[in-house]
């Protein structure tokens, strides 16, 4: 067994965090970038100059690029040759998600749902365990707005539905949401499973480098017919009207009961924020 | 085109739904939570704790000023999720509004009726944003923290006329 200490997992999750909220992912910036250089309309440009000025000014002064730095949601895959001591890991990774958004001067945007008392620490975080092979601890994080998260979709369809109905799902997704979420999106998907496996699956799909097509190519194939239909709509940056309204479509499936076939949309703001290690 | 605060009727009538417009004055911020106990103040008859009259409310929950700056990132958040709490503050004469998205079509008929007018500034672009801030002062729900009511100096700040006062929207 190797050991590894949980105080070692909460720092590099730390790090992560701050990192995350204040440097945008090289994959995306690129995308964004040559949305802005191919954009005509006049006002989804004037935006996108923001969005990507916006990007240098916060990396340049390690503020966060924007002011909802979310919820911090983390994905920690554990290795099962792994032994983790000295602690609560969950206790462990809650303090530094405090100590990140204090250090880092993030929004707490976190709340009890009903009476709405906001923890005045952001946490607790959104932390989802899954046992690997090996002796490694895999680290994901991505603080998620709730602009977009908002505006993401649970379908159960019918299990005839194939193919057109997820990207229908998809697309009706995307107009439904128009500019609410801040597009440019990144549009993660999951496909199959039970409710929450699809959850997952669309969730763990924006880790993927933005515009990085599925290993599956008939996954790919849709990705890309999605993509198409969902620039079709006009909705473009802000909502202002152009012909960028998403840079990317991830889908990612799994097998799914005979008799249905779930569909989830997590939809994602063009500030897609996420980074990884691994210890 | 240069637009100064608080905004007059006159000044509102100018504006067209697709212009550029660069604001600069003094706004109140007021999301969410602000939003409902306002709602729930005119509801009750009770005293306003701020005086609407004019004013220009930003939908913003800024992030902690970092030790040098007045304020922290502060970008618009999405305007629909106040479409229900908005005309009470318009009937008390809310004259506009900055935030990012579509509104519902109540509130492009609301924005009409009331002469006044709705901005969008870029989503997710709080730290460009925070720039063109320059005073912060809580006015208001301190308890609230980020949502707190607060009045701030904005200059040059870039907007678009996404709902002008004769009803035309920029979504519809």
């Amino acid at each position: 067994m190797r050991k590894i200490d949980v105080h070692i997992v909460a720092d590099k999750i730390k790090q992560l965090l701050l990192t995350s909220n204040t440097d945008l992912p090289q994959d995306l910036l690129i995308l964004l970038k040559a949305a802005e250089q191919r954009e005509e309309s006049r006002l989804a440009k004037f935006m996108l100059e923001q969005i990507v000025s916006n990007a240098a000014i916060a990396k340049e002064n390690q503020w966060p690029m924007c002011q909802d730095t979310g919820m911090a949601v983390i994905f920690v895959d554990i290795g099962q040759e792994v032994h983790l001591i000295n602690g609560d890991i969950n206790q462990a990774i809650n303090a530094k998600v405090a100590e990140a958004y204090r250090e880092g001067h993030f929004r707490n945007s976190v709340a009890s749902p009903l009476e709405r008392v906001n923890t005045a620490n952001n946490t607790p975080a959104i932390i989802h365990y899954q046992i690997i092979e090996g002796d490694q601890v895999h680290l994901k994080v991505a603080p998620k707005g709730f602009g977009s998260e908002n505006m993401s979709r649970l379908y159960m369809l019918n299990p005839t539905a194939g193919a057109e109905g997820v990207v229908n799902a998809i697309v009706e997704t995307v107009k439904l949401a128009g500019g609410k979420p801040c597009p440019p999106l990144v549009v993660g998907v999951g496909v199959g499973g039970t409710v929450e496996k699809a959850a997952l699956l669309a969730k763990r799909s924006l880790f993927r480098p933005v515009g990085s097509p599925s290993d599956d190519d008939k996954l790919a194939k849709l990705e890309k017919t999605a993509l198409a239909r969902i620039n079709d709509l006009g909705i473009g940056a802000q909502g202002v009207g152009g012909i960028t309204t998403a840079l990317a479509v991830h889908i990612e499936s799994f097998p799914t009961h005979i008799a249905g076939l779930p569909v989830v949309i997590n939809i994602q703001c063009h500030a897609a924020r996420h980074a990884e290690d691994v210890i | 085109m240069k637009v100064s605060l608080p905004l007059t009727k006159d000044t509102v009538r100018e504006l067209k739904s697709g212009q550029i417009v660069y604001l600069t004055g003094p706004v109140l911020t007021a999301r969410d939570a602000a939003h409902q106990r306002l709602v729930a103040s005119i509801a009750s008859g009770e005293e306003l704790p701020i005086d609407l009259t004019d004013q220009t409310i930003y939908y913003v929950g800024p992030c902690p000023a970092p030790d040098d700056h007045v304020i922290g990132a502060a970008g618009p958040t999405t305007a629909a999720r106040m479409d229900k709490l908005t005309i009470p503050l318009l009937e008390k004469g809310l004259l506009g509004m900055i935030g990012k998205g579509p509104r519902s079509t109540e509130i492009a008929e609301a924005v009409r009726k009331y002469r006044c007018v709705y901005f969008i500034a870029c989503g997710g672009a709080g730290a460009l944003l925070a720039r063109n801030i320059s005073q912060v002062e809580t006015l208001a729900y301190a308890d609230l923290d980020s949502e707190a009511i607060k009045r701030i100096e904005i200059n040059n700040f870039p907007v678009i006329v996404a709902i002008d006062s004769y009803g035309d929207s920029l979504f519809a």
